[in-house]
């Protein structure tokens, strides 16, 4: 039997918003300013930080904002993101998602493995530049961290940064390119259709009916 | 300390070479440690000519007051026991920058033209572009820089870049009695630096050497060490170098190569778009089957 067409789900509440769009702004502003510090390339954006001193103040403490609100955001999902044998399947498939051929995924949850690949990718990379950049965080640690070890740190904060760059490239992309998302993260939610369409066993366990 | 009067080698986390045309001498400071006698004359003299003041501190135990560089003190007499040879000797390094021909510092620096190196062979700190970020201190070598707690600038020995593009000689090598500091092409202080050994080792110095060392390229600070074979005992490096690490953390074209693969997501994401268009729900069937 047909849902009725203005059926309407939630899928994601107000404080998973609140906090994706905070962990987005401290990302941004992150990206920003390691950006003008990476490439000198890049060095005239320190000007939207009010200058290069000021900016090399704001960059700790936008990271540490974006840790306190991050790891709770993720502790709050780690159940929907666990990984599911049906989630072997998206991988295998992926090419075939990618060019939007609409194949056989399986029954997706509430998030599919690419979403769950992004997920766990994340944790342990912002980890990673917490520990990294910590170590460097002038005028308060770094003093007291022996030369040798910054320099380490200093490398492996740029690979990190790099790589979680390139994944959050993904993610909006994604998020860009499949229709509805960027809405479900606005409002908060979704029709019917979207989910029997991009998470059938999501939207069983929410309604009680078979998404087909 | 800004000079546009002299000429210009490198600068800090720049995207085109400085104006190289003009080929200027090369300088160096030369210091005799073992005609010195620990008189403390460069310290103060340095603080004059850089109208410095460091804090007053404790005496620690040792003739070395204040105990550390700092960005107040920009050279240092550093007092050091050491048993060589069975004898107790006590050993007397004036300490700061060394002016490396292949800094450290200007390496690790991210912010434009904060770091500066002349033709000369100076390297300098321009503090007003100075960010504060410590990474200088990281790249050095010989762990000289020092942040200021109190404007987050850092700060060393300009080697009096002031004085030298006016044609004078730092203030530390005017003020010396002992003559055991000098100043000139650094072709001639290599020299003066190789002819004091033979006397040295007639004294009685067999290890005598001149410290100039070519892990970073050669530095424009000399020093003739009486127990040259053992620079640790004087708290220099045995061989500086700036490692792998920094010089993969600053690769520029790592970076240039890291910026060009982020941007080309961007790129392959809009041409995946134009290819591919959107994900979308397909509409329904009325069976509620995908169409």
């Amino acid at each position: 039997m047909t849902a009725p067409r203005e059926e309407v789900l939630l899928r994601h509440g107000n404080a998973t918003r609140v906090a994706h769009w905070a962990v987005a702004i401290a990302f941004v502003a992150l990206f920003l300013s390691g950006l003008a510090l990476f490439h000198p390339f890049f060095f005239w954006i320190s000007a939207l930080f009010g200058g290069g001193p000021f900016l090399r103040i704001l960059h700790p403490f936008a990271g540490v904002a974006l840790v306190l609100v991050f790891y709770p955001y993720a502790a709050a999902h780690l159940r929907d993101n666990r990984w599911l044998p049906v989630d072997g399947r998206w991988v295998r498939n992926m090419g075939a998602y990618m060019r939007n051929e609409h194949p056989d995924v399986g029954e997706t949850h509430k998030y599919n493995a690419g979403q769950k690949l992004m997920y766990w990718s994340m944790i342990p990379i912002l980890a990673l530049l917490l520990l990294t950049g910590l170590l460097v965080w002038q005028p308060w640690i770094a003093p007291h961290v022996p030369a040798g070890v910054r320099r380490a740190a200093g490398l492996l904060h740029a690979v990190g940064a790099f790589v979680m760059f390139v994944g959050i490239g993904i993610h909006v992309y994604a998020a860009i390119w499949t229709k509805g998302s960027i809405d479900a993260m606005i409002r908060g939610t979704v029709s019917g259709a979207w989910a029997r369409f991009h998470h059938p066993a999501w939207y069983r366990e929410m309604t009680g009916r078979e998404p087909r | 300390m800004a000079l546009q009067s002299l000429d210009v080698r490198n600068v800090s986390a720049r995207t085109s070479p400085p104006p190289s045309a003009r080929t200027t001498l090369e300088v160096a400071k030369l210091i005799d440690v073992s005609r010195c006698i620990g008189c403390k004359a460069c310290q103060s003299a340095c603080m004059e000519w850089n109208d410095l003041r460091d804090e007053i501190g404790v005496n620690a135990g040792a003739y070395t007051n204040p105990p550390d560089l700092s960005d107040q003190s920009w050279t240092l007499m550093r007092f050091t026991e050491e048993e060589i040879d069975g004898q107790l000797r006590w050993l007397i390094l004036k300490e700061g920058c060394l002016h490396c021909a292949e800094p450290g510092c200007l390496k690790a620096c991210p912010a434009p033209g904060a770091i500066v190196q002349y033709a000369s062979g100076i390297v300098d700190f321009h503090e007003e572009d100075c960010i504060g970020c410590g990474d200088c201190i990281a790249g050095c070598p010989f762990d000289i820089p020092r942040l200021s707690r109190r404007d987050s600038k850092v700060y060393k020995c300009t080697l009096c870049s002031d004085r030298v593009a006016v044609g004078l000689e730092p203030a530390c090598v005017k003020t010396c009695p002992t003559m055991a500091i000098s100043f000139g092409s650094k072709t001639d202080m290599r020299f003066a630096a190789e002819e004091r050994l033979p006397d040295l080792r007639e004294r009685g110095f067999a290890h005598a050497a001149v410290y100039d060392p070519p892990g970073v390229g050669g530095t424009h600070v000399l020093y003739v060490l009486p127990h040259g074979d053992r620079p640790e005992a004087y708290g220099l490096p045995r061989d500086p170098r700036l490692g792998g690490v920094l010089r993969l953390w600053r690769s520029g074209t790592a970076r240039t190569a890291g910026v060009v693969t982020l941007f080309s997501v961007l790129v392959a994401g809009i041409l995946h778009y134009m290819r591919r268009g959107p994900l979308e729900v397909p509409p329904e069937r009325p069976g509620g089957k995908e169409a």
